[in-house]
């Protein structure tokens, strides 16, 4: 494997780090097979299941209201989904919403903003105009945004996505 | 049928130590009816209130969690019926406040209103447990047994407005309040 790839068990052991047992998802096509099927397996996580994302934005926001971290792992689809959900519940509600976005047919080594593909050109401003912080994860080198963007995300409690740009293997 | 705030006071005179979420109506009246830092209302967005509130079961396992949700809020959120279902926590209790309109913005009719069986669509979705009340004597009588089963129980209460409480959705959403509320359920 180049070392450029993405690594599942690399996300997985970031994840961890930063304090993370829950996660709820709405598989993403980008990161289903290699990364949600391992954390459903793996007993340090309770994996919560949801019909639409805009339900985990507030799942999370529940769980960091009872005192717990959490991650939301869905689809650059389902985020432009549950834009008002972001809304007023993580941005005006001030919740650490923290997410994993795949960028579904985001060609490698091209920036979002500069995909032919419509809706992940238009995922980075959308994040811009809303004020919510974002950080490309797309080499092995980029392991090393996650952690510090959870952690500022629950130090200032507000939310921050992380955009996978390749399938973690 | 019953009147909305005096379900609430009904659920007043049984609370012990309960976390509720409630949402727009209910919501505005539980804060003049049953004052208390365990009462959650920072749902931000229409149909999120079971959501809110089960990851709120999630965290804390260890205390019953009540929501106080809308009829038209929950056909927003109609999903999040299976979602609390396959989560299956047993410290949920669902209270669906079903009066038939948007009360909030301006009382137009949800649609299909008085023809939808909500306990049908929650059984359908996996709650083990579903019970409908439209006289306030069956949920007073039953409120202790529905808060100590094992849940999540769907409760439908046939209700119309009651009394006119003030309305102050700043209140509603205050970030101040939220924080109080993580401090108190810290604590308890």
């Amino acid at each position: 494997m180049a070392d450029s790839e993405l690594k599942a068990e690399d996300i997985i052991r970031e994840i961890k780090k930063a304090g993370i047992h829950f996660v709820v998802a709405l598989p993403d096509r980008v990161t289903s097979h290699y990364l949600l099927k391992t954390i459903m397996r793996d007993p340090d996580f309770k994996v919560v299941q949801v019909c639409k994302e805009d339900e985990g934005i507030s799942i999370c926001s529940g769980l960091f209201a009872a005192g717990h971290r959490s991650l939301m792992m869905m689809q650059y689809t389902g985020l432009l989904d549950s834009v008002n959900s972001l809304r007023g519940v993580a941005v005006e509600g001030e919740n650490p919403v923290c997410m994993l976005v795949g960028l579904l047919g985001k060609e490698p080594g091209v920036a979002p903003t500069q995909s032919k593909k419509y809706g992940v050109k238009i995922i980075e401003p959308v994040l811009d105009a809303m004020g919510i912080e974002h950080h490309l994860v797309e080499e092995s080198g980029d392991m090393q945004k996650i952690v510090p963007a959870i952690e500022k995300a629950y130090a200032s409690t507000r939310p921050m996505a992380v955009l996978i740009g390749r399938e973690p293997k | 049928m019953m009147q909305r705030d005096e379900c609430l006071k009904v659920f007043k005179r049984h609370r012990k130590d309960e976390i509720v979420v409630a949402v727009y109506m209910a919501a505005q009246e539980m804060t003049h009816i049953m004052p208390n830092d365990l009462n959650y209302t920072f749902t931000g967005a229409m149909g999120q209130g079971s959501s809110h509130a089960l990851g709120i079961a999630l965290g804390r396992p260890d205390k019953r969690v009540v929501v106080f949700d809308g009829d038209g809020s929950l056909l927003m959120n109609l999903g999040s019926l299976v979602t609390i279902a396959n989560a299956a926590p047993k410290n949920y209790i669902h209270c669906l406040c079903e009066n038939g309109t948007y009360e909030t913005n301006g009382s137009v009719p949800i649609p299909r209103a008085g023809q939808i069986r909500f306990v049908d669509l929650a059984k359908a979705a996996g709650y083990p447990k579903t019970y409908e009340f439209s006289n306030l004597w069956d949920w007073d009588y039953e409120l202790d047994n529905i808060l100590k089963e094992d849940g999540p129980i769907f409760v439908d209460l046939k209700v119309e407005p009651g009394e006119a409480y003030p309305e102050d959705f700043r209140r509603l959403y205050s970030i101040e309040y939220r924080d109080k509320f993580r401090e108190a359920l810290k604590k308890s």
